[in-house]
């Protein structure tokens, strides 16, 4: 049983409208640095960030951020996360971060993020786009800016297939 | 991800799989060295101690540091200053470190087959830190990452291993890691250092540094024990130089682009020119700093197959 979600019109949409929303938020796009989550975010804080530069005709820098070495369930794991690049050209100090997920769930991924981030530098704010919040919250995090919120029960999974990762550009749930 | 076994004893048997799964889960760790915060939560509340039976500095500091940057804490125990010196067996030792509550137990020893044996009694992963004239498998992993570093890959490079093989664990390391990974070998050194049966290994032997290092992309170095001297292996170090030593004109035979390793602790005028070890062509201090990300990388995934 699956279900389709969102296709690529969708995401495109959600996309230019969350671009805009970010716009809006922050008043343009002057000291803001998009920083993707490993793995799932990492292409759509990109796809924001062409987005944001077609709409206000300057770059933004943008980043990626590996969260395993900060997971609360390494002693837990029988095996440990793949260990990804982080990436972030700019100094983060004193900027707006937006850290940018696919799926928004249990929250922890995020909490691991943030605690990531302050390590590296001092932002003047942290804010969360994801591309879908499926629920079931297990810390208080809250996006900033949300593509879609989606009713889920816990045995199912949403699955963000990209372009980018091959394959055609969908949300699934199963 | 995770290593197959619970301890790292050894590069001999240690799957490609397993070897580039290290090397990538390093490079993700050079990226934290780089940073102002150099510490991660990682590995916090486990336990590492370092369990020393020969002296070292860079090796013991190396996986001290490696482990306190994912928030592990470390002992240290050197042998000269512990109940050891009362007569412990190292069985015990291990045992009594185990049962303060040691997830990983480092071990360097002057007996080849050490950490093999600490292993199978014990549940605590270990990982040999250099085993008599064994093996020193996280100096075979530190030279790898350096290599892929540096010229981008291992499959088919030429890689001269220039000393004192016979009596190296960090040379028969790295003979298994470069033949794991797809190089061909040289084993360049004075005949009774660098036996014929060694051939056995699949690498080729030479006896002369010209031809040794002819288009050698890269010239591993090893540390001459000056101790072995006037027991029969060489006539003196000023021979060893003038027949073995790494000099810049010798240097010349081996590829224009290559690199020039070396474990450590040098011995400058004996296995290498000082203007060598320092030039354009070295990469000893980098090995250094990769040391450091390749254990940590060692730690980190080990700690998978503890849990």
């Amino acid at each position: 049983m699956s279900k389709e979600l969102l296709d690529k019109t969708d995401i495109d949409r959600i996309i230019t409208r969350m671009a805009h929303e970010i716009i809006e938020r922050n008043k343009g796009i002057v000291s803001l640095c998009l920083v993707g989550i490993q793995r799932g975010g990492v292409h759509i804080a990109k796809r924001l960030s062409s987005m944001l530069e077609t709409i206000e005709g300057k770059s933004i820098p943008v980043g990626t951020l590996d969260i395993a070495l900060y997971r609360d369930d390494i002693n837990v794991r029988k095996e440990q996360p793949v260990v990804r690049r982080t990436k972030i050209d700019c100094d983060i100090d004193n900027k707006r971060v937006v850290l940018v997920d696919d799926v928004l769930y249990t929250g922890r991924s995020i909490r691991a993020a943030m605690d990531a981030i302050m390590d590296l530098g001092r932002p003047s704010a942290v804010q969360l786009a994801v591309l879908v919040d499926r629920g079931h919250r297990e810390l208080p995090i809250k996006a900033d800016f949300v593509g879609k919120n989606v009713p889920t029960s816990k045995d199912e999974t949403v699955k963000v297939q990209l372009e980018e990762e091959g394959g055609e550009d969908k949300v699934v749930l199963e | 991800m995770s290593l197959r076994s619970k301890d790292l004893l050894g590069m001999k048997g240690l799957a490609p799989e397993d070897v580039e799964l290290i090397l990538e889960t390093a490079a993700g760790f050079k990226d934290v060295l780089g940073r102002d915060i150099k510490k991660v939560p990682a590995l916090r509340g486990r336990t590492a101690v370092n369990l020393f039976y020969e002296p070292s500095t860079r090796t013991r500091t190396s996986f001290e540091l490696a482990a306190k940057r994912l928030s592990t804490d470390v002992i240290n125990i050197s042998t000269s200053t512990s109940s050891v010196v009362k007569g412990e067996t190292l069985q015990d030792t291990a045992r009594t470190v185990q049962a303060l509550g040691a997830d990983f137990i480092i071990l360097r020893h002057s007996c080849s087959g050490a950490a093999h044996f600490l292993a199978k009694n014990l549940d605590a992963s270990v990982v040999n830190a250099g085993d008599g004239t064994n093996e020193h498998p996280t100096q075979a992993l530190l030279d790898l990452f350096t290599i892929q570093e540096k010229k981008g890959g291992i499959r088919g490079l030429e890689v001269a291993i220039v000393g004192d093989i016979l009596h190296s664990r960090v040379a028969k390391s790295n003979i298994y890691a470069l033949k794991t990974m797809g190089a061909r070998i040289r084993l360049i050194g004075p005949p009774a250092l660098v036996p014929s049966y060694m051939k056995e290994l699949g690498v080729s032997i030479f006896s002369d540094m010209k031809t040794g290092l002819k288009g050698a992309d890269v010239v591993m170095m090893l540390r001459i024990q000056i101790e072995r001297q006037g027991k029969g292996f060489f006539p003196s170090t000023v021979e060893y130089f003038r027949n073995w030593g790494l000099t810049a004109k010798r240097l010349a035979q081996a590829d224009k682009d290559s690199i020039v390793m070396h474990p450590g602790p040098m011995n400058r005028g004996v296995e290498i020119a000082s203007d060598v070890a320092d030039g354009p062509r070295s990469v000893i201090m980098e090995q250094v700093t990769n040391g450091l990300a390749v254990r940590m990388a060692v730690l980190y995934l080990l700690s998978g197959v503890r849990a």
